[in-house]
């Protein structure tokens, strides 16, 4: 066995060939499938378990408080107890609910999240499926998640379920725009929007470094964009507490509001490691090119350390977003989209183009 | 033109805003020092109340054991749930005359709701606020409290 913590190509192919070796092929595709749902579905409750803990620690420091300590050292299991309460909870019938909608709801929504997750790219050789069309496909399955969000908030026979769930749907069709767009201008740069060669092509730097001026601008879009898609604080009318009680997931109890909880959590963590790798090279070092000392000196930090990272800081910036921002009014929140982020995007992939064209890019 | 300028300017302010905001919230995160929170069983040795609390109703004594309240019943009268008794005593004062003089002061803390009105209204500012406030006890008889000392007195001159 070849393990390599800075390459995990070797690592799988030594899977598959001992899978192979005591199976028939078909089988073996069959046991790696098994496999990597497993490890996803142990990745997606450890690291949605550990984003509320994170988050919660966070909004403490923010706001000159200690966050939860009791269950623990420093709390540690306190999402964990959270968790076990929700499981332990009643599942709540609600009178002239439309039951197959509403019992389905929160599984679009989690098996969106789920879906996208497939094709980060988290360290070299760690990727589930590396489409050649990457970018486009998580775009489409992420968007997925708001036909459930509508679902709940139609089939649950409460207007202010249905009033969240009409505000998330207008802000997710408007700022998918803005989202679609910014990665667009990425991809002129890239010229593919495959996951494994955009990570390749930022080896002599990243891109956020190397499109200068459209990239910068467009990261930032990006962010404020997708901020808002995941639904989170400053455009989190869906779920606006002192308005709609809770929103689309009002009505749910128990286990079902916590998958809409840990869907909003690990879209904000896949939206984080788009804009990681796309815009801050994923797990790749930080190179200079022509530094060949400076580059060698990065490498030898591992690739998954370098991802995490990157992606714990957008998730740290999403994070001082919501705990800064007031919430926006759903007029101001479509200006903010129609009227200022559009208009910028669209003369911002103009400007990379003929960047782009001139050969001024790095 | 103008409204073409204003566009942009407003972009920047807007931006500008948001990242003051930004650095607020982002200075206080990495300030650990400066949390408020109590932690209060942990810091119960170290636990200085403030000056203002209002943790309970006393009656203020100086260092001779002397109080100024006269037995009036202002505050009882006050005390919008019934929590104070004054029990009066007379005693024959130096002229000669019968004089008022408080014997018991009964405040039942259970009963009470800190609101303070006792307090405001006494007219020799007999009273006070403790800084006490683990108030729990296993029998309901032990919340009340008679608030002058044993063997005090009432300070000369303030009848």
């Amino acid at each position: 066995m070849t393990f390599n913590i800075y390459d995990f190509t070797s690592f799988n192919q030594w899977i598959d060939k001992g899978l192979n070796s005591i199976m028939s092929p078909t089988w073996a595709l069959v046991t790696e499938w098994v496999i990597i749902g497993v490890v996803f579905l142990l990745f997606y409750a450890v690291v949605g378990l550990f984003l509320v803990y994170a988050e919660r620690k966070v909004c403490a420091f923010m706001q000159n408080r200690v966050g939860p300590n009791r269950v623990g050292p420093y709390g540690i299991f306190q999402t964990i107890a959270d968790f076990i309460k929700l499981l332990m909870k009643e599942l709540v019938y609600i009178k002239d609910s439309d039951k197959l909608l509403f019992n389905i709801a929160p599984f679009i929504v989690i098996i969106a999240s789920f879906m996208a997750l497939s094709a980060v790219p988290f360290a070299k050789g760690l990727h589930a499926i590396d489409f050649d069309i990457g970018i486009l496909y998580v775009i489409a399955v992420s968007s997925l998640g708001v036909v459930g969000i509508l679902l709940a908030g139609w089939s649950s026979n409460n207007k202010y379920s249905l009033i969240g769930a009409i505000r998330s749907g207008a802000q997710i069709v408007s700022y998918e725009l803005s989202v679609g767009l910014s990665l667009l201008t990425i991809i002129v740069l890239a010229g593919t929007m495959q996951f494994s060669e955009i990570v390749e092509m930022q080896r002599n730097g990243w891109f956020i470094f190397k499109g200068h001026i459209p990239a910068v601008i467009a990261f930032v879009i990006f962010l404020i964009a997708s901020t808002a898609e995941t639904n989170r604080g400053p455009f989190d009318l869906a779920e606006a507490e002192s308005e709609l009680t809770a929103g689309f997931h009002t009505e749910y109890s128990g286990i079902k509001f916590a998958f809409f909880f840990l869907a909003e959590y690990m879209n904000m963590f896949l939206v984080a490691s788009i804009a990681a790798t796309v815009f801050w090279g994923g797990w790749m070092p930080f190179h200079i090119s022509g530094w060949e000392g400076f580059n060698h000196i990065m490498d030898y930090i591992p690739p998954f350390v370098w991802y995490v990272g990157k992606t714990g800081f957008i998730i740290w910036l999403m994070m001082l977003f919501k705990w800064t921002f007031p919430r926006l009014r759903i007029d101001q929140l479509l200006t903010l989209e129609w009227k200022y982020l559009l208009p910028i995007n669209l003369v911002n992939i103009l400007v990379m183009a003929f960047l782009v064209l001139m050969h001024w890019h790095f | 033109m103008n409204s073409f300028l204003k566009y942009f300017t407003d972009i920047f302010h807007g931006v500008k805003s948001l990242l003051t905001g930004m650095s607020v919230t982002g200075r206080y995160f990495f300030s650990p020092g400066q949390i408020v929170t109590q932690q209060y069983p942990e810091n119960r040795k170290t636990l200085q109340m403030f000056e203002r609390f209002k943790g309970e109703v006393i009656m203020l004594h100086d260092s001779n054991n002397q109080h100024s309240c006269n037995g009036c019943g202002i505050c009882e009268n006050n005390c919008p749930n019934g929590s104070i008794e004054v029990i009066a005593a007379r005693v024959p004062g130096e002229d000669g005359k019968p004089k008022r003089i408080i014997d018991r002061h009964i405040y039942h803390l259970g009963m009470c709701t800190f609101c303070g009105l006792c307090v405001k209204n006494c007219p020799s500012n007999a009273l006070g606020y403790g800084q006490k406030f683990e108030h729990a006890v296993f029998d309901r008889a032990r919340l009340t409290k008679v608030l002058n000392q044993p063997g005090s007195s009432i300070i000369k001159g303030v009848e």
